[in-house]
């Protein structure tokens, strides 16, 4: 075992049906840092994760912890946990029907018995401590996702662990939920406890981490020390290619200006849903990209999600192509030519155990009609089609959506909605999730289709994302329409300014 | 020399493994197996269970019999109604508990409209046609009332239809006062039974007719697809335009058509009812057709074939313990053994650790031989 | 609860109000109390009767019993359907045991004990460890009791050891509870022994869903069985340890039903799986598992049996308007169960 370090794994092996998903990949832990695991989809982080918290059994190698002279063996979480291994996924796994004081200790408490009393106090207690807004006794199902999330990490720091890993913790979480967590991140690594952070973020690593090992196609590219590791070159690391091509792709990004005068192609008027937004108006015109903005639960997605009749609306109107007509169900958004790529997309996107193919055609297939199934023949070609356009990563086009990445996925959600050819095109984070690469080609690909003539909505929490694509931005607070910016307000901190509006920090 | 040898050994080892594996993956290869497995003990057994010979029946009418002719027979119902239960299965993730008890009411109110007021008529109170089609309204009517539950009050499958599978009975004997209704008109029992001059028994062709039209359904309009969806993921189904209420709502009417055509085949076959009994343990067997099919219980994706292969399979399992005279009230006690067997076989736990135990032997085996 | 995090002003704060578990078993009890009210004031005399209560508790204490095990199974979010079928093997196997087989009481229960267990050991192996549908295994549970059921005795016959008819006649007077008859004479209220079980058997279990490990590790496994997993229990071990528990109530309800009937018939306990889904479904048990409460479960019993004798009080003893009336108010009660959670769901969800 390295000088310090608490955890090592040597060799790491893990082979799927056809795929070698971890090949020979080693990784090492100190006690007391930070270790960000970077890469893209597919590149094996949540493969190794599982690997190490006994969720896989590894094929070959060895995993040491501190202490022990032996090499650890990790059947399952029960083992992981004793050795001292605790993980936060990025999908709860509490138990939504328990309290919060349960979901807190069930499963690691000694003795048969439950004591609620004591637990109510030492739960209350540690939430208190940790500045977790949720009370010991209500159950798990009535807080919201951030709050499950931090009750997840409260459990973890609970257990003593000397090695915490944090599986995409910041995805659902804002701003201000983030910062205490890095907060509580530091402490623990003073404390002595190795981290393993896990994200998509990349200012989010430069802000805490002391160390980032690469993966790339289940191989190791590297362990870096921070410091040594410009942004720029991370990226390059991650995704394989070099800095040219990167910039080359950067600079692309150019927001596409439009005819302010034409007839717009969805004109919104007050219209307020079920969801609970305050009325609000809404344009978007041929050709034209603009997005919502603001932060996490300010309504962005209840917003679009009314248009496209998702949600139940409640009143206002909506005109397309100057046309009035009624929205009630997604059907008709989708008749009416609107497309909606949902923010959630195992729950909302995907039909797991369908096929690509089906997948793909499943919208047309809808547009067309019950009693007009598309051919076989002419579904394989839509499939193949996609697939080489949107360079959709899988062994076939017969292959369950549910075993590719989510990369993968996300890209063949987005061929669905391209091949039932809307004039107006919804994506709500698109890019959440998915690697650095994907997003850029999302990224170019809402360009080219604005340049086709197609009008697309894009939300987003990366705001230097959306100033790239984004000729308008909508920013939201509190559920309600804050602001409107365009031309020369376009920048990150007038952005800011509109999100933070009149409250005082 | 001898390590090419072997190294192809290897291979060939290698390939037959990923046959096997991919034949044993396969859906349908569960009721095939277990078809093949039954035939083969008939077989062995007593091979005079294949035997099939022409004989006249009281009327002097030429009919075929023999066992097979009684498994394909009998299996009619259960076949219909194993389609049916497929689709509600796929889209609803549950079953239908009520179908033996909704085929009594479908039987009951077919009895009724051809017996008018009178449970003993001389002659038909109304066309056989006419009875069927009313039975098939109410027969949707009730499967209706299981879609409304299931589909817009959200409320478990097998929960909501507990509710007819309580009432059903009640309401069939309800439906003609508790009263017996005989009918004497012998055309109305050629459905059940036979149509004279032709040798083969008329259940047969209406179970091959619903096949033909479930098959046509499933070519031509997008049922299977949706279904799926629905049964795969409501949240997304929804997005892409379909109404997950409406599907589940549709199937479980369909289930209602398939129950109708299923009773008025049940009460043909004896011109009359007995409320308690008729198709008594059916839905049993139905929801246990499907399973056999390798559909997940669960709902998802299915395999219309494998789900009425597995309907055969049962009926001639039932057959099988009867010709080897088993009474027929511990009939269940074997027949839950054998599916306990087919079930444990089938179970993907068990068949990776086959699998797997395989391919550990096999290659030493060749090695072995080599040597 | 400390002022500590009242204070501190947060978006996310949500409301802790009460848990689906205790909503669902408040409205069954309200239920249950006001169909009893509403018997006792317009159906009067027989209501008004304390008899009239133990004996719903006399004919149903079977049915608690088996209840409380498909409560359990059913919070896993499986389902046993064998229950109904091992209670009449169950009642088969004794009765042949003491009338022809010279047995005693003791083995008598020892059977019952065990069928129940070996019922319980081998769905729960199959069910756990073998991953298969629970409906599918408990399915063939029930037709291969059922079967066995006529192998071990085709017919009815009545029970004559005496030993065992003492046991049967065994009636536990409720102190203060009695009446005045016709004759003047006072009837003390009583109960059967088989009552006592099932109220040991539902305050045994109720401590163990609530306190023990155990317990809470069966709730956590209908919450969420990944999760559950990911928390550290052993999801397989607790699936099987509740068919056998299940097994093992169904093995005791078999004999508590043996008790009050005193006979073996392939006929008993018929559609008791039925009655105890139903039973547990009106408790506020939900079959997708992770809610419901041994409690609730015992007022679900209570309020079934209840609307059963309301039926027949009324004269429509005929055996179809119980059935009909039974599943109205199954149906009355999932739409209640089914818009109460509705809204309560999207309240959170604001």
């Amino acid at each position: 075992m390295q000088e310090g370090a608490v955890l090592e794994m040597r060799g790491i092996d893990k082979r799927f049906p056809g795929v070698y998903a971890l090949q020979h990949v080693d990784f090492t832990l100190r006690a007391g840092e930070i270790h960000a695991l970077m890469g893209e989809n597919g590149a094996g982080k949540s493969t190794l994760i599982k690997v190490l918290t006994g969720v896989y059994q590894k094929d070959a190698s060895e995993i040491f912890m501190q202490g022990t002279q032996k090499p650890l063996v990790i059947k399952s979480p029960q083992d992981a946990q004793k050795a001292g291994i605790s993980t936060v996924y990025q999908e709860i796994t509490l138990c939504p029907n328990l309290t919060v004081a349960e979901n807190m200790y069930i499963g690691r408490t000694a003795g048969a018995l439950t004591k609620w009393k004591q637990m109510n106090k030492d739960a209350q207690t540690l939430l208190t401590s940790l500045g977790i807004p949720a009370q010991a006794t209500q159950q798990l199902a009535s807080c919201s996702i951030a709050v499950q999330q931090m009750v997840a990490i409260a459990r973890a720091v609970d257990m003593d662990c000397k090695v915490l890993i944090l599986d995409e913790p910041t995805s659902s979480l804002d701003e201000q939920e983030v910062a205490k967590l890095f907060k509580l991140m530091l402490d623990l690594k003073a404390r002595g406890v190795g981290i393993i952070f896990v994200t998509h973020f990349l200012d989010q690593v430069y802000e805490v981490c002391d160390r980032i090992t690469v993966l790339r196609d289940g191989q190791l590219v590297g362990e870096y020390i921070i410091e040594d590791l410009p942004r720029v070159k991370l990226v390059s690391k991650m995704m394989g290619k070099e800095l040219g091509e990167l910039s080359d792709i950067e600079a692309k990004g150019e927001a596409v200006h439009v005819d302010t005068k034409s007839m717009p192609v969805i004109e919104v008027n007050q219209l307020e849903s079920a969801a609970g937004i305050k009325p609000f108006d809404f344009t978007i015109r041929k050709g034209e990209v603009n997005g919502f903005t603001g932060l996490l639960g300010s309504g962005r997605s209840e917003c679009v999600r009314a248009i496209y009749g998702a949600d139940h609306v409640t009143g206002g109107k909506v005109k397309i192509n100057g046309k009035e007509v009624k929205i009630k169900s997604p059907l008709d958004a989708m008749k009416h030519g609107i497309s909606y790529l949902a923010e959630d997309r195992k729950q909302d996107g995907i039909v797991g155990d369908l096929s690509v193919r089906e997948n793909i055609i499943l919208a047309l297939q809808v547009l067309m009609g019950f009693f007009k199934p598309i051919p076989r023949a002419k579904a394989e070609a839509f499939a193949k089609e996609y697939i080489k356009l949107l360079g959709i990563r899988t062994a076939s086009a017969d292959t369950p959506i549910k075993s590719l990445s989510g990369g993968n996925q996300q890209k063949a959600i987005l061929a669905r909605w391209l091949l039932a050819n809307p004039i107006y095109l919804i994506l709500d984070e698109p890019t959440r999730g998915i690697d650095v690469g994907t997003k850029m080609e999302i990224q170019k690909l809402v360009l080219k289709l604005a340049s086709e003539g197609k009008s697309v909505t894009f939300i987003s929490s990366e705001t230097d994302k959306m100033l790239r694509t984004c000729s308008r931005l909508v920013v939201m607070r509190d559920r309600r329409v804050v602001g409107e910016l365009s031309g020369d307000d376009l920048t990150q901190d007038k952005i800011m300014m509109t999100i933070a509006g009149g409250e005082k920090k | 020399m001898a390590a090419t040898n072997n190294l192809q050994q290897k291979t060939g080892a290698k390939k037959f493994g990923a046959m096997l594996s991919a034949l044993v993956h396969r859906q349908i290869f569960i009721p095939i197996a277990a078809l093949l497995l039954l035939l083969i003990f008939n077989l062995i057994a007593d091979p005079s269970f294949f035997a099939i010979t022409l004989a006249q029946n009281s009327a002097g009418d030429p009919v075929l019999s023999g066992y097979l002719i009684t498994v394909l027979d009998n299996a009619s119902e259960l076949v219909i109604l194993a389609i049916g239960m497929t689709l509600v299965t796929a889209a609803s993730g549950g079953q239908d508990i009520s179908v033996g008890a909704t085929i009594a009411i479908a039987g009951s109110v077919v009895l009724r409209v051809l017996c008018g007021t009178n449970s003993r008529p001389d002659t038909l109170q109304a066309p056989i046609i006419v009875a069927f089609l009313i039975g098939c309204v109410v027969s949707m009517l009730f499967g209706a009332f299981n879609g409304v539950m299931v589909a817009f009050f959200k409320i478990q499958p097998m929960v909501a239809t507990l509710i007819l599978f309580t009432a059903g009975r009640s309401i069939a004997a309800w439906i003609n006062n508790n009263e017996l209704p005989i009918i004497s008109d012998a055309s109305f029992g050629y459905f059940g039974n036979f149509i004279p001059g032709i040798p083969v028994p008329t259940p047969i062709f209406i179970a091959a007719l619903c096949m033909i039209i479930i098959a046509l359904v499933l070519k031509f309009t997008n049922l299977g697809l949706y279904t799926q969806c629905v049964g795969i993921n409501a949240h997304s189904s929804r997005l892409n335009g379909i109404n997950p209420a409406t599907i589940k709502f549709l199937t479980y009417v369909i289930l209602g058509l398939c129950v109708a055509v299923a009773g008025f085949i049940k009460v043909s076959r004896f011109s009359t009812i007995n409320y308690s009994v008729v198709a008594k343990d059916i839905e049993m067997d139905a929801i246990l057709a499907v399973a056999l099919g390798g559909n997940a219980l669960s709902g998802g994706k299915f395999n219309m074939a494998s789900s009425i292969l597995g309907a055969y399979v049962i009926q001639l399992l039932t057959t099988t313990l009867f010709k080897f005279n088993v009474v027929s009230s511990a009939l269940p006690a074997y027949k839950a053994v054998v599916v306990i067997i087919l079930v444990v076989l089938s179970a993907p736990v068990v068949r990776e650790k086959m699998l797997a135990l395989w391919t550990k032997i096999a290659p030493k085996k060749r090695v072995k031989e080599a040597a | 609860m400390s002022a500590n995090t009242v204070t501190k002003k947060n978006p996310l704060k949500s409301s802790a109000g009460l848990s689906d578990t205790n909503l669902l078993l408040i409205i069954t009890i309200s239920v249950f109390v006001l169909m009893y009210a509403c018997a006792m004031l317009f159906l009067g005399s027989g209501f008004l009767k304390a008899q009239t209560f133990f004996n719903i508790l006399n004919e149903n204490a079977a049915l608690v019993v088996l209840s409380c095990g498909m409560s359990i199974v059913m919070i896993t979010g499986g389902i046993d359907i064998s229950v109904g079928a091992v209670t009449a093997l169950v009642c088969m196997c004794c009765a042949v045991n003491l009338d022809y087989q010279g047995g005693s009481i003791l083995t008598a229960v020892l059977i019952a004990l065990c069928i129940g267990l070996a019922f319980g050991l081998v769905q729960g192996f199959l069910i756990a460890y073998l991953e298969i549908q629970p409906f599918i295994v408990t399915l063939a549970g029930m037709f291969f009791a059922k079967g066995m059921t006529t192998i071990v005795n085709a017919t009815q016959f009545n029970v004559q050891n005496e030993s065992f008819q003492a046991l049967k006649s065994t009636r536990i007077t409720v102190p203060g509870m009695g009446a005045v008859n016709k004759l003047g004479a006072y009837v003390p209220a009583y109960v059967e022994i088989g009552v006592i079980v099932a109220v040991l058997v539902v305050i045994i279990l109720f401590a163990v869903l609530r306190w023990t490990k155990f317990g809470r590790g069966v709730y956590a496994v209908g919450g969420n069985n990944q999760s559950a997993n990911m928390l550290g229990i052993n999801v397989k071990r607790t699936k099987f340890f509740s068919y056998v528990l299940c097994g093992l109530l169904a093995g005791i309800g078999g004999f508590v039903y043996f008790l009050h009937v005193g006979s073996g018939s392939p006929s008993h306990a018929s559609g008791a799986e039925m009655n105890a889904i139903a039973s547990s479904i009106i408790g506020g048990t939900m079959l997708t598992g992770g809610v419901g409460n041994i409690a609730g479960t015992f007022f679900g019993v209570l309020s079934l049996s209840t609307i059963k004798n309301i039926v027949s009080s009324l004269g429509l003893d005929e055996a179809w308007w119980t059935n009909i009336t039974v599943a109205v108010m199954i149906c009355l009660f999932l739409v209640v169960q089914s818009i109460v959670l509705a809204r309560k769901n999207k309240n959170n969800a604001k």
